[in-house]
């Protein structure tokens, strides 16, 4: 059995989710470099050019990329061969999340959901914890805002549905958002599992880059089809028109019951902020 | 489309003037105030109380900005999504608010207050939060300073850039998406 320190974990991640808040991924900046570049309406061109200039900004400046610093959401993939050493999971990183919040001067988001009294400290985290072989921990971080959040929806379709209904409902839900999520956005979609698997299935599927093709290249090709398709709603960046409506269509499945076609849409804005630790 | 270049607060003039499309460049006081604060003005106002700040010409930043690191003024200060603040809204534009400024669709109920009352609807670039911060040149909580990144705020600011998105003339900016909706 490894062990791992868990001051390591704490350090690293404290640091990580820092520098998540103020440093675009290099392939999300590309991909609006090339969005920009591909755009006709001179409006079109000037929001991607902010969002490039407030990337610029942000990390230079030390400042918060966006003012939503988001709910805190972990995917954690512990080997069954390793354990932590002076302090649990779910504490460790509970504890690194509220204090790099309050040391890198980030949001506290959370509050009561009915007397809407702020937590004050951006707890609790959410913690996703998958067991797999082996001795190593994997622990990716995604700071995941709220009005692209709100747009984000799950159903149960009949398995006679099939494809179809499952485009049919991503579009749909593209469409009915239309600038709200801040669009470019990127669209995370869980197919199958069970209703409460298929939003995990989306939101993790928004942790694969957007210059890394689905291994699967049939599942790859369903992604492209998607992806031109919103782009063809010329909603565009900040629903101002334009050819980028979305970046990227990311698709994870699982098998589900024989009776079911669970379906669920993770809206993520132009700020996709997430990294990843291996240790 | 113009660029209007405006100094808070509002007059029914400077607001007639703007049409969907123009920029406007705004300068002296914004008023923040997004969902938890929206609700304690209307409460406030239902009491009979006087409002935390006049509301007469007043533009509204719907924002929850990051706290201010050392030897800035405010961190991030992006818009929030305007959608929420729709039950709110025609009734502060009633009361004089001549301008609000956020991101995304508001609902008819909120145009039609923008054309009976002489208002516009603004949007700032969702997601800029650091590059919309530079144009913020002072930020005091006002009111509310138990709601945290919620609490009222006044913003002093110098050429803070919008787009008019929705003007008293019954304009829309956002585009249509080109789909029915399926039906399914």
């Amino acid at each position: 059995m490894r062990s791992i320190p868990a001051s390591t974990v704490y350090e690293q991640v404290r640091e990580m989710i820092v520098r998540v808040s103020r440093c675009l991924p290099g392939d999300v900046v590309q991909a609006l470099k090339t969005a920009r570049d591909m755009e006709d309406l001179d409006t079109a061109k000037e929001i991607l050019g902010q969002l490039l200039e407030n990337a610029e900004l942000a990390k230079e400046g030390d400042l918060p990329l966006c003012q939503d610093t988001g709910i805190a959401v972990f995917f954690v993939e512990m080997g069954e061969a390793c354990q932590l050493e002076g302090g649990s999971l779910k504490e460790t990183l509970t504890r690194a999340m509220v204090d790099a919040y309050e040391q890198g001067f980030l949001r506290k988001s959370l509050c009561h959901p009915l007397s809407r009294k702020n937590t004050g400290d951006n707890s609790p985290a959410f913690i996703h914890t998958d067991l797999v072989p082996g001795d190593s921990l994997k622990i990716a971080f995604m700071a995941k805002g709220g009005g692209s959040e709100n747009m984000s929806r799950c159903t149960m379709l009949t398995p006679a549905q099939g494809w179809q209904g499952i485009k049919d409902f991503v579009l749909d839900r593209v469409a009915e958002s239309g600038p709200n999520p801040c669009p470019p956005t990127i669209i995370g979609v869980g197919i199958g599992g069970s209703f409460d698997q298929a939003p995990q299935l989306a939101k993790k599927a928004l942790l694969r880059p957007l210059d890394v093709s689905h291994p699967d290249p049939e599942i790859a090709a369903l992604e492209e089809e998607l992806l031109q398709a919103i782009n063809e709603l010329g909603i565009g960046p900040m629903g101002l028109g334009g050819r980028t409506t979305s970046l990227g269509v990311r698709i994870s499945m699982a098998p589900c019951h024989i009776a079911s076609l669970p379906l669920a849409v993770n809206v993520q804005c132009h700020s996709s902020r997430h990294e990843e630790v291996r240790l | 489309m113009k660029t209007h270049s405006l100094t808070t607060p509002l007059s029914d003039e400077d607001v007639q003037a703007l049409r969907t499309g123009d920029v406007v460049l705004l300068s002296g006081r914004l008023y923040t105030a997004r969902d938890a604060a929206h609700k304690r003005i209307v409460e406030a106002l239902d009491r009979g109380e006087e409002p935390p700040f006049p509301l007469e010409g007043a533009v509204i930043y719907y924002v929850g900005p990051t706290p201010a690191p050392p030897g800035r003024p405010i961190g991030a200060a992006g818009p929030t999504t305007s959608y929420r603040m729709d039950a709110f809204a025609p009734r502060l534009y009633q009361l004089g608010v001549k301008a609000t400024i956020g991101k995304g669709r508001r609902n008819p109920e909120v145009k039609e207050a923008l054309r009976a009352f002489g208002g516009v609807y603004l949007g700032a670039t969702g997601g800029a939060g650091a590059l919309l911060a530079q144009r913020i040149v002072q930020a005091k909580v006002i009111a509310h300073e138990d709601l945290g990144p919620e609490a009222i705020r006044a913003l002093e600011v110098k050429d803070f850039p919008t787009v008019v998105v929705n003007d008293a003339h019954g304009g829309e900016l956002y585009v249509t998406p080109t789909r029915v909706a399926s039906g399914k």
